[in-house]
């Protein structure tokens, strides 16, 4: 039922004058702007991709630094309220002493979004060389990104459960802060930026001669 | 070397542009690329009818882990319940309602139009006939909405909201939190049921 995709001569579909459907992965000439197969529009491997990768990394950095600054959660129990940053989060739970959890939370929360922001940004920069360094390394890279992107949107989930959950009248109370918003917008957005980086640009090379 | 009158034939890597010639591949077998090693198909054998029958199970899941209490709290004296579509609300609130209609995407309308649209688009190739009008439009959306459609990472987040709140309070669980559980299981299966490309194939095959 399915079909296999034999090695012609490693010659890829640019240099043979034809553009790839990434997502179904049919060719079609040049020309054409949209895939004949599943419909969807065909991108060629061009550098210009990078500006929309670079555009939506920096708006994705500025919506990092209201995430971090505000309070995510308002804690209230009886009638003490304390706001909370995301930072602000993990130091509570050191003060409790409960250092498992506080290194989860510091991981999930600060490691990795901060990584991904690396992690784009060295895509994009190596990929502007030609040099065949690393490529399986950078295209594992590429998926890793692809991959955790998304589940950092964890963190305004937990937000949105205890909002809704804990509503103990006198007892405790927990509502959600601005950081929470812009937190979803900045995951969003370094989302989007891994999406436009087309992995093909890890892959190009200089023209080839006809003789090779 | 490359006919353009035969392109049919040929497909290039998404990953690193490789053109590969086409040829079929035998059932439990898997093509990968042969320059940058990405997975490119996989013909796991299963019949369309499982993932439509698994579709179908995942959509009345989901219906019922929307609307079911999903979590309760208790602590001295006071207790709260809520329910999915509540959890989705809890930013409803001025200019944070943006945040819960993204939250309603999310969690509840992406996951549901991917199943609904995987039934509308497998069950009648699935009985031998020809792909359903705009089969290939309505993959290419769920396709794209894959990334956004987060019920996965919600239920991981139950477990991260339920290890804050444990000092706090008495957590019970409620019929919409196991529906959801289940919902993770079946779209795992469903997932490693099928591969896109095979999708793919079948929709091309007028």
């Amino acid at each position: 039922m399915g079909r296999d995709r034999e090695e012609v001569t490693h010659i890829t579909a640019t240099e043979a004058g034809l553009t790839g459907c990434q997502r179904c992965g049919h060719v079609w000439p040049e020309a054409q702007t949209h895939c004949g197969h599943c419909g969807s529009r065909l991108r060629k491997v061009s550098m210009a991709s990078l500006e929309r990768v670079w555009a939506l990394w920096w708006a994705g950095l500025f919506a990092y630094i209201p995430a971090n600054l505000y309070p995510i959660m308002h804690t209230q129990i009886l009638s003490d309220d304390s706001p909370s940053t995301i930072m602000g989060g993990v130091i509570v739970l050191m003060h409790h002493h409960d250092y498992g959890i506080a290194l989860i939370v510091f991981v999930a929360s600060i490691c990795i979004p901060i990584a991904k922001f690396v992690a784009i940004a060295f895509l994009a920069l190596s990929a502007k060389s030609e040099k065949p360094d690393g490529r399986h390394k950078r295209t594992v890279l590429y998926e890793l990104v692809e991959f955790l992107g998304r589940w950092s949107m964890v963190d305004v989930f937990v937000v949105a459960i205890l909002s809704a959950l804990v509503q103990l009248g006198v007892v405790a109370r927990i509502y959600p802060g601005p950081a929470a918003a812009a937190f979803a917008l900045s995951v969003a957005l370094t989302m989007l930026s891994a999406q436009s980086f087309d992995p093909r640009l890890i892959w190009r090379r200089a023209e080839r001669r006809p003789s090779e | 070397m490359i006919d353009p009158n035969h392109l049919d034939d040929l497909v290039a890597c998404p990953h690193c542009d490789t053109l590969h010639h086409v040829a079929n591949i035998e059932h439990d077998e898997r093509a990968e690329c042969a320059r940058c090693g990405a997975l490119l198909i996989a013909s796991r054998g299963a019949s369309f009818i499982t993932v439509v029958a698994l579709s179908v199970t995942a959509i009345i899941l989901m219906v019922a882990a929307f609307f079911f209490p999903f979590l309760r709290i208790s602590a001295q004296g006071f207790s709260n319940a809520s329910s999915v579509v509540q959890v989705a609300a809890a930013f409803a609130h001025g200019w944070q309602s943006l945040l819960s209609i993204a939250l309603v995407f999310m969690i509840m309308a992406l996951p549901l139009f991917r199943f609904g649209a995987l039934v509308y688009v497998l069950f009648p190739l699935s009985l031998g006939r020809k792909p359903p009008p705009r089969a290939a439009t309505v993959f290419r959306y769920t396709e794209n909405m894959q990334p956004w459609s987060m019920a996965e990472i919600f239920i991981i987040g139950t477990g991260v909201a339920l290890v804050k709140v444990g000092g706090l309070a008495t957590v019970y669980f409620g019929p919409a939190f196991w529906a959801f559980c289940l919902l993770i299981i079946v779209t795992a299966f469903k997932n490693s049921f099928i591969n896109s490309w095979v999708i793919w194939d079948a929709i091309g095959k007028k």
